[in-house]
């Protein structure tokens, strides 16, 4: 085997899409409730406390407002309002701001600076001649490869990663992403399935969607819309194939 | 003491006015609320974390809360004058301080949370409606806090404790006056994280005011978790 196609086996491997979601709520053992932030979730010694929770002497107390959930015996609190916080490897959708002598300014919509070193993408690139790959006001997908108190650092080596061209961008609340995503991309797929357009999820919240036709795109805007709306609903997936029953023409 | 003591408004002393909240308010915003005592109506918009302007001011070590509070101009029956005055700075200073002590900032470095809280009416309590606004809001805007902050002011008509005064009874004149004496606290715990007061009280006294504010709070705790509660159930 040639050196080059072991490159491109690994790269396949190395990152798929944004499919980290998980999406738990078809399990019987999971309860959820809404939860306010200082308020107790479970008591006792065997429960551990998951993101947005703390312990406090015998209680779980939440920490965040959200839908809290007892899986099994870990506590969490599932966020759906507020900013963006970035996290390793998740795959986001930034503007390009500014070019620089060794890589691309990007804003990811939060609080960091997005960085795209020249060395992260997966091409050549003449330094005299960036504006060529990605300009000023580009849309591109990336990675977060780290994340530093100055700022984000991003990557372009991936599958679905790089510059979108074409199709129209728009914001969801950043916390209703994994919903959109669905577990292991479910919604998402389906969503794709039946407007058969091109969509690409940011965590940030920034959807890209391209597809044949513009009804089509704004098919596929509205069934992302509706599925952030619904973030608490059970069985969603359900609801949404119904829904396209009835929106579908 | 020879008649009974009558509030204006028929209250009784531990009684607070009609309290009305809603999450929300303002759909531009990260998170956004309105509370209500009464007359005064209070709203807050949280924005961030996001990028600190000016740089120098950012910190490595944490991120920081900036609250701003102000009347509207309509709020009062005379209009009021628009832009920072020294009463609306001392506000914002002291309710991001009775704010920040909930909030866990260090998971935020070089960033900063924007709170703008602006009463839209006032009759007394403008401040405290403007921290509970404000903590609804931070909830909502998913900022990870210990707890939800409470605020009431709690005042003193001659002998008689009162909660939650109006500026009727602020202007109260017999016997030994009106106290007003601002409260902040956070709901689950007997940590108290605003102390203000305006007049004169006997230094004894001061324990009877957190007492009942502690037993109010509670009340207003209740108001503001059911706001955001639907906030998130009247989507179906």
């Amino acid at each position: 085997m040639s050196l080059l196609s072991k490159i491109t086996i690994t790269m396949k491997n190395e990152i798929n899409e944004a499919h980290e979601a998980v999406e738990t709520d078809s399990d019987a053992s999971i309860k959820r409730k809404v939860v306010v932030p200082g308020e107790t979730i479970a008591t006792g010694e065997d429960y551990l406390p998951g993101e947005g929770t703390i312990r406090e002497g015998e209680n779980i107390i939440a920490t965040r407002f959200g839908l809290g959930e007892e899986a099994g015996k870990v506590v969490r609190v599932i966020s759906i309002f507020g900013a963006f916080i970035p996290r390793r490897n998740n795959v986001i959708i930034g503007r390009v701001t500014d070019i620089t002598f060794n890589g691309w300014l990007i804003d990811v919509d939060s609080a960091l600076q997005g960085f795209l070193p020249i060395d992260e993408v997966p091409r050549f690139i003449n330094k005299n001649e960036m504006d060529q790959f990605l300009a000023i006001g580009d849309v591109v997908a990336a990675k977060i490869w780290s994340i530093k108190s100055r700022g984000i650092d991003l990557a372009l080596k991936g599958k679905g990663l790089g510059r979108l061209e074409g199709g129209f961008i728009f914001r969801i609340i950043p916390s209703r992403v994994p919903r959109v995503i669905g577990r292991e991309g479910s919604m998402i797929n389906l969503i794709k399935e039946k407007t058969g357009c091109n969509i690409t999820v940011g965590q940030n919240g920034w959807i890209w969607i391209k597809g044949q036709t513009v009804d089509n795109e704004i098919l596929a805007r509205k069934a992302v819309e509706f599925v952030a709306d619904k973030v608490h609903i059970t069985g969603l997936t359900e609801k949404v194939e119904e829904w396209f029953g009835e929106n579908k023409k | 003491m020879t008649k009974e003591f009558k509030r204006t408004d028929g209250r009784k002393p531990g009684e607070i006015r009609k309290m009305s909240a809603k999450i929300g308010v303002v759909p531009n915003a990260d998170g956004s609320a309105l509370f209500a005592f009464g007359k005064t109506v209070a709203i807050a918009a949280v924005y961030g974390p996001r990028k600190l302007h000016p740089q120098h001011m950012q910190d490595p070590s944490t991120g920081i809360l900036r609250c701003n509070y102000d009347l509207l101009s309509f709020s009062v029956d005379d209009r009021k004058k628009p832009g920072p005055s020294r009463r609306s700075q001392e506000i914002s200073k002291v309710a991001g301080w009775a704010l920040e002590s909930a909030i866990d900032l260090k998971s935020f470095p070089n960033t900063v949370i924007d709170v703008q809280i602006y009463i839209l009416q006032a009759d007394a309590g403008t401040r405290t409606a403007g921290i509970n606004a404000a903590s609804m809001a931070l909830a909502h805007a998913g900022i990870p806090m210990k707890d939800l902050v409470v605020s009431v002011a709690i005042g003193k008509q001659d002998k008689h404790i009162v909660a939650d005064l109006t500026k009727e009874e602020e202007d109260y004149e017999e016997g030994e006056g009106a106290t007003d004496f601002p409260v902040a606290k956070l709901a689950n715990s007997d940590n108290f994280t605003l102390l203000q007061m305006d007049g004169k009280i006997q230094p004894e006294r001061v324990k009877e005011i957190l007492e009942l504010s502690t037993k109010v709070g509670k009340e207003i705790y209740e108001a503001q978790k059911k706001a955001l509660k639907e906030a998130i159930c009247e989507d179906d």
